[in-house]
Formats: structure tokens, sequence, C-alpha cells
């Protein structure tokens, strides 16, 4: 490299460090005094399985707690948040029905993802599948996109939203996986509530979880697994 | 030389005087100074609100002290717990006399947790 080269890239360099200062001097300062929690690391992956062999047809206690952890109606009209919902399917040969919950499967690859204009519909490091309602639109591309059919459209003004989960008219929302609480180290309000243990949470990567250790060694499956999403939510004994 | 330094502050500290009679009177709640001082946060309040969105959305940082849930906490009024409700609620006074509108509280609580608990136990 010749010696122009050599002094035009230090040049650079330094007028880059020099900008950099110049643009955010408050910020960066303060994120330096103030130390940074940890982001989502992209060695978890967030799942959930669900032993539909426990989960008793008539319960409804995980959908009543999401909808009071993240302040939904509980209505169920076709305006109305839903973020889980308890589904009973039944195989008409032999009528062996089984009940489970159903909310956003958060899919490795996410269709929801895929068609947002905007770029709101994201996927975080840690596998789980947002809307950043910063950016949303209200379009319900997504909405069109999801063949579990989990995401709703906010369609009134809201009030009174729960602090750690902000939810507002004109935009599109889903089940979050509790992220709120995961970053705070608890786990999901429907896991939480779940009396027979049904819903396991954990990350599915890690190979000491629970979760972990029973995808390994028990049947399980995801739903329309044919699309090839790879949902994070997989049930046992369907 | 000094004729000119007093004729100039004459003209200074009246005009810095009627700065501050025209701002508008606001409820600060607990107020205080926690990020950075009050002068900092009137001019850069709104960068440091969407950088930190940005960061705790979509990368999942959240640092207590610089969640926009921690600003309700400490300025929302100490009479009805809110930073909008009232024309001299800390948000809402300033930003109409800037006439700068607000949108986060259609999506963001604007009462403090304690506040929106008490509400739903009643």
């Amino acid at each position: 490299m010749s010696d122009i080269d050599t002094q035009r890239r230090q040049f650079l360099k330094t007028s880059a460090g020099a900008a950099a200062i110049a643009i955010a001097p408050g910020m960066m300062l303060y994120q330096t005094a103030h130390g940074d929690t940890a982001e989502a690391s992209s060695k978890v992956r967030w799942g959930m399985l669900i032993d539909t062999a426990q989960c008793k047809e008539g319960c409804n206690d995980c959908v009543t707690a999401c909808n009071k952890e993240n302040g939904l109606s509980g209505k169920t009209g076709t305006t109305d948040s839903q973020w889980i919902r308890k589904i009973e399917i039944k195989d008409i040969s032999n009528g062996h029905t089984v009940s489970l919950p159903m909310m956003c499967q958060h899919c490795e690859h996410p269709p929801c993802v895929d068609v947002c204009p905007t770029n709101a519909s994201f996927k975080r490091a840690d596998g789980i599948v947002l809307v950043d309602r910063h950016l949303c639109i209200g379009c319900r591309y997504c909405m069109m996109a999801c063949p579990y059919k989990a995401r709703s459209f906010v369609h009134e003004t809201l009030e009174d939203q729960n602090p750690d989960v902000p939810r507002g008219k004109g935009t599109v929302e889903a089940c979050s996986l509790c992220v709120h609480r995961i970053d705070k180290g608890q786990i999901p309000a429907c896991a939480e509530a779940c009396q027979n243990k049904a819903i396991l949470f954990g990350d599915l990567n890690d190979a000491n979880s629970e979760i972990h250790k029973k995808v390994r060694s028990v049947a399980t499956v995801q739903i329309r697994a044919d699309l090839q999403l790879n949902p994070g939510v997989r049930y046992q004994g369907l | 030389m000094r004729l000119l330094v007093s004729l100039l502050l004459c003209l200074c500290i009246p005009a810095a005087l009627a700065a501050e009679a025209n701002a508008p009177k606001l409820d600060v709640g607990k107020g205080g100074e926690c990020v950075k001082d009050t002068q900092w946060m009137r001019k850069n309040h709104m960068h440091m609100l969407k950088h930190q969105r940005n960061e705790t959305v979509r990368k999942g940082v959240r640092v207590e002290a610089e969640a926009f849930k921690a600003c309700v906490e400490c300025h929302a009024s100490t009479s009805d717990n809110s930073v909008t409700a009232r024309e001299d609620s800390f948000c809402v006074g300033c930003h109409r006399y800037a006439a700068v509108k607000i949108d986060c509280f259609e999506c963001h609580a604007s009462k403090r947790k304690e506040a929106l608990a008490k509400k739903e136990t009643k």
C-alpha cells in the first residue's frame, strides 16, 4: 500500500471518530457512565412446549392470565384483540378431541416479517417475533400472511394501558411471549398460570433446559410444519 | 468599555427574565435530576426517547432509569398521578407552549403504575 493510501485511511478513521463524538456527545457519555444492560442474545431461542394431554377442555386460565398481564379486554368479537385463544380440535373419524392454546408461534422464518412494508414486524435476536408499534402503519399485511391467525388489529382508542405493555389504536399486535417479563427473568404469564403445567417455557438452545431435554426425548410437532417456518412453539400429543 | 458592558447587561437581564416569565409553569411531580440537568433534558429528551425506544423494542436493552415509564413515575403530578391530565401537566404544559404534538400517550400509559393498579382493584 502506498504512503498516500495509508495516510488517507488514517485521516478517514480519525474524522469518522470525530464525527461520532460530534453527533451524539450526550448520548455516548451517558451510555458509558451508566453501563448497558444485556441485549437479547442470538444464542438463546425462546420457545414453548404445549402438552395437549395436560391441557384441560374448558379451562381458560392461560387466556385470562394473558388478558390481565397485557391489559386486553377479554372480549372475543371480530374487532377485539386476542393474543392467545383456546381451541378444541376433533378427529371426525373417531371423535377424539384435543384442547390446546393457540397463539403467535414465534417462527424462525416468520411470514409476517417478510411482508411488513415498514420493518415494524421483526424477529428479536432471541427468536421472539414482535411488532414495533412505533413503525407500524396498521396495513395488516402481517395479519393476512400469518398462517396461525395470531395477530390482532387495535380498532379503538385505548386508555390506561399497562405501563409495561404499551398498546394503541391503529397498530397490529400479538403474543409477545411476555417479552417484558422474559427480560426481567420471569416466564410468560400463560405458562405461569397453567395449573396443569401444560405449557413449558424455556430456551430451546440450552442443552440443560427442561424444554430442550423434553423436545429431544418425546415426540412433538410443529403446527403446519409443511410451511417450514420452524415455529418456536411446539405441541405434544397431537 | 464599562459602559458597554453595563448596557449589554441591561439589555440581557430583562430579556432572560421575560423568557422565564413566559415559560409555562409546570407541575413537575416528584421531579429531580435523575438522567441529566433540566436544560439538557429540555433540549434533548426527544432524541433520548427515540434512541432508547429502538434499543429497548428491537434489541431488548432495558435500562431502568432511561425507561419511558421511569419518566412518568417521577414526573407525573403528585395530585392526579398523570403527565397529561391537566393544562399544566408535565408533558402537556410544555408541548402546548411549544406547539408540538405528542402521540406517545396513544399507546404508553400516562399514569403512574400504582394509580393504575388502584383503579383496577376498585
